[in-house]
């Protein structure tokens, strides 16, 4: 198990080498520079001060051992569009809204996926499995920025219900959080369905009705543990869906956070905010990743891991 | 001569009343009643059975065919303003009224058709070859090469493709083709898995030893026998890349961060309306309605092309 993590966190760890070295010459290959954004012409001295400020100027593999070793230090350099600020304190200070917004998500997706698949899985009744499938279908289909805006017309602006832009109160999670939850909701709900269905079907199952176990049990002990499985492994994929949702969410919404920052960044052409955000998102999809692999063989023992 | 040898030899009288004449109608008994069908004739009849999978491929026919025919045939074209007429709700004149510039709406989501769709089909073809390449040899040669090759797909793999399609976007400028190969290079690994898995069980088939037997170079055995066995899958993956990269692309223009504004697709168009979304909220169901509709049709048809094919997935 130990061997099994320190394995994967050393591919990690090579993966987001690669991504940072490929993130660095993308950029540096990117046409247009950063100094020349408002379309005011420098002078051929400000510009060299400048290149000398940011070290751009020394030859490409130089800046590059310079920016991994920075990196190793918790170092991202500084944002070139904010002047001033350090790449790792937007991060700090940005996250945290993301990270919020991603949580009541998560929780939406898990919990309201669920119930959903349990329900069709379970029910006898026609019509409740038509509408389920019918709106599994359509939350995989619809994008999810795409179905905020529907909703904004609808309850934000025709209704007056909710707010439509920032994040300050418990209202103003709701659209974004069930546009960014959308697509996990309705592939939780697959997961869980066609995992349960089967479960359902198996003799321990029946073993454990034949026993007298009350039908609670049964679906809770028996047929939900051994069910869970897909979704759990699912987590770690659907957490790198999230933050592609929080990114055109958070612009759509303006809400302050992380994602919104990341389009900004790209539309500014701010290489180190860029490279930061960059190395950061992909070391969280790792973790995920990871973590997820890891609680799917803690709760399943059939797993095993590197294997 | 033992006596069952001349039992053998005894010849034996045949006279017609040991025969009896048959009914005309058991004459038939072995003709073959119904047309024999192919493998793909079958799957289609299946998949006619399957109505929201035929609905979808009706709706990408005509969808494709009007992507075709309307700019070409209307009196306005994609960009032509008219500032007398900004904001028109839909008419006779405008089928689906003008935007905030006088533009008519109708064109600019055909025009915004050809290049989604045009986008969609391509990165899926290009993806299809890639993946074909990479997950046959992979499955082939196996061994040493697979491990490596799929040691380099799990790397690529555990960064969310979006982080990749926005750096090449920002490397190779805002094209069309850039999206493309954008597209392409970041969603090539489930087709390539996929080929990989299903080749390394067809060469353990006979039908693979027997090519080998017969001297057939390695290349052709992939090419020939084995990926040509695995088409089902292949297709079933194909169909389901379409919609990922029409929703890819819609995606990151609707941010702006996508296709060059210029070029009107279904993403920069949603994105237009975002303006006027709360004084005209009716033009943004043009191309949202586009984009689900489209998407939704091409899962549809996918589906149905799984179960015509009768594949599990």
């Amino acid at each position: 198990m130990i061997k099994y993590i320190i394995k994967r966190l050393l591919i990690g760890c090579l993966t987001l080498f690669i991504l940072a070295t490929i993130t660095f010459f993308g950029v540096k290959a990117m046409p247009g520079d950063p100094f020349t954004q408002d379309n005011k012409v420098l002078s051929p001295e400000t510009y060299a001060a400048l290149e000398a400020k940011y070290g751009l100027d020394k030859p490409v593999g130089e800046q590059y051992i310079i920016y991994l070793t920075n990196v190793l230090h918790g170092d991202f350099g500084e944002s070139i569009s904010k002047k001033g600020t350090q790449v790792s304190d937007i991060i700090i200070q940005r996250a945290p809204v993301t990270a919020k917004l991603g949580i009541v998500a998560f929780g939406l997706s898990v919990s309201i996926g669920l119930l959903f698949g349990i329900v069709s899985a379970l029910s006898k009744k026609r019509w409740v499995n038509n509408l389920i499938t019918a709106f599994a279908t359509l939350g995989v289909s619809i994008p999810g920025f795409l179905f905020a805006m529907i909703c904004m017309i609808i309850f934000a602006v025709k209704l007056g219900w909710l707010p439509v832009v920032g994040l300050d109160t418990p209202r103003h999670y709701i659209l974004p959080s069930i546009a960014i939850a959308l697509s996990s909701i309705s592939m939780i709900t697959r997961l869980t369905r066609s995992s349960l269905k089967d479960v359902m079907n198996k003799d321990y199952i029946t073993l454990a009705r034949s026993k007298g176990t009350k039908e609670v049990w049964v679906i809770v002990k028996h047929g939900l543990k051994n069910a869970l499985l897909p979704v759990i492994t699912y987590c770690g994929p659907m957490f790198a869906g999230l933050i592609t949702g929080s990114m055109v969410i958070e612009t759509l919404f303006s809400i302050p956070g992380i994602g919104k920052e990341f389009t900004n960044s790209i539309t500014n052409r701010d290489y180190t905010l860029v490279m930061g955000l960059t190395i950061f998102f992909g070391a969280i999809v790792i973790v995920m990743n990871l973590v997820s692999d890891i609680v799917a063989a803690l709760v399943d023992p059939r797993i095993k891991l590197g294997k | 001569m033992s006596e069952k040898e001349m039992m053998l030899n005894e010849e034996i009288e045949l006279s017609d009343d040991m025969f009896e004449l048959l009914d005309d109608s058991e004459k038939n008994s072995e003709f073959i009643a119904i047309e024999s069908k192919t493998f793909f004739r079958d799957a289609w009849d299946r998949f006619k059975k399957n109505k929201l999978a035929l609905f979808g491929l009706i709706f990408l026919v005509i969808m494709i065919t009007a992507a075709i025919l309307v700019p070409m045939f209307s009196p306005y074209t994609f960009e032509g303003q008219d500032m007398a007429n900004r904001n028109a709700l839909p008419s006779m004149d405008h089928l689906f009224g003008t935007d905030k510039l006088g533009r008519d709406i109708l064109v600019r989501i055909m025009y915004g058709a050809r290049i989604s769709l045009a986008i969609g089909f391509a990165s899926a073809f290009i993806n299809l070859i890639i993946g074909i390449v990479y997950g046959g040899v992979a499955g082939y040669v196996g061994g040493k090469v697979d491990m490596i090759m799929m040691r380099i797909i799990d790397v690529i793999y555990a960064v969310p493709s979006l982080l990749y399609v926005v750096l090449i976007l920002m490397v190779f400028g805002n094209s069309i083709t850039s999206m493309m190969l954008a597209i392409c290079l970041t969603s090539w690994i489930q087709m390539a898995r996929q080929v990989r898995t299903q080749v390394m069980s067809l060469k353990e088939m006979e039908f693979s030893l027997a090519a080998r037997v017969i001297g057939a170079s390695d290349w052709r055995i992939l090419m020939k026998h084995l990926i040509v066995n695995a088409l089902g899958p292949i297709i079933v993956c194909l169909t389901m890349m379409v919609p990922s990269a029409i929703f890819t692309e819609s995606f990151l223009s609707f941010v702006g961060i996508g296709l060059d504004p210029s070029i009107p697709s279904w993403g920069k168009l949603a994105n237009d309306c975002r303006t006027v979304i709360f004084t005209y909220p009716i033009q943004i169901l043009w191309p949202v309605g586009a984009i689900c509709l489209t998407i939704l049709s091409l899962n549809f048809v996918g589906d149905g092309i799984g179960e015509a094919l009768e594949i599990k997935r």
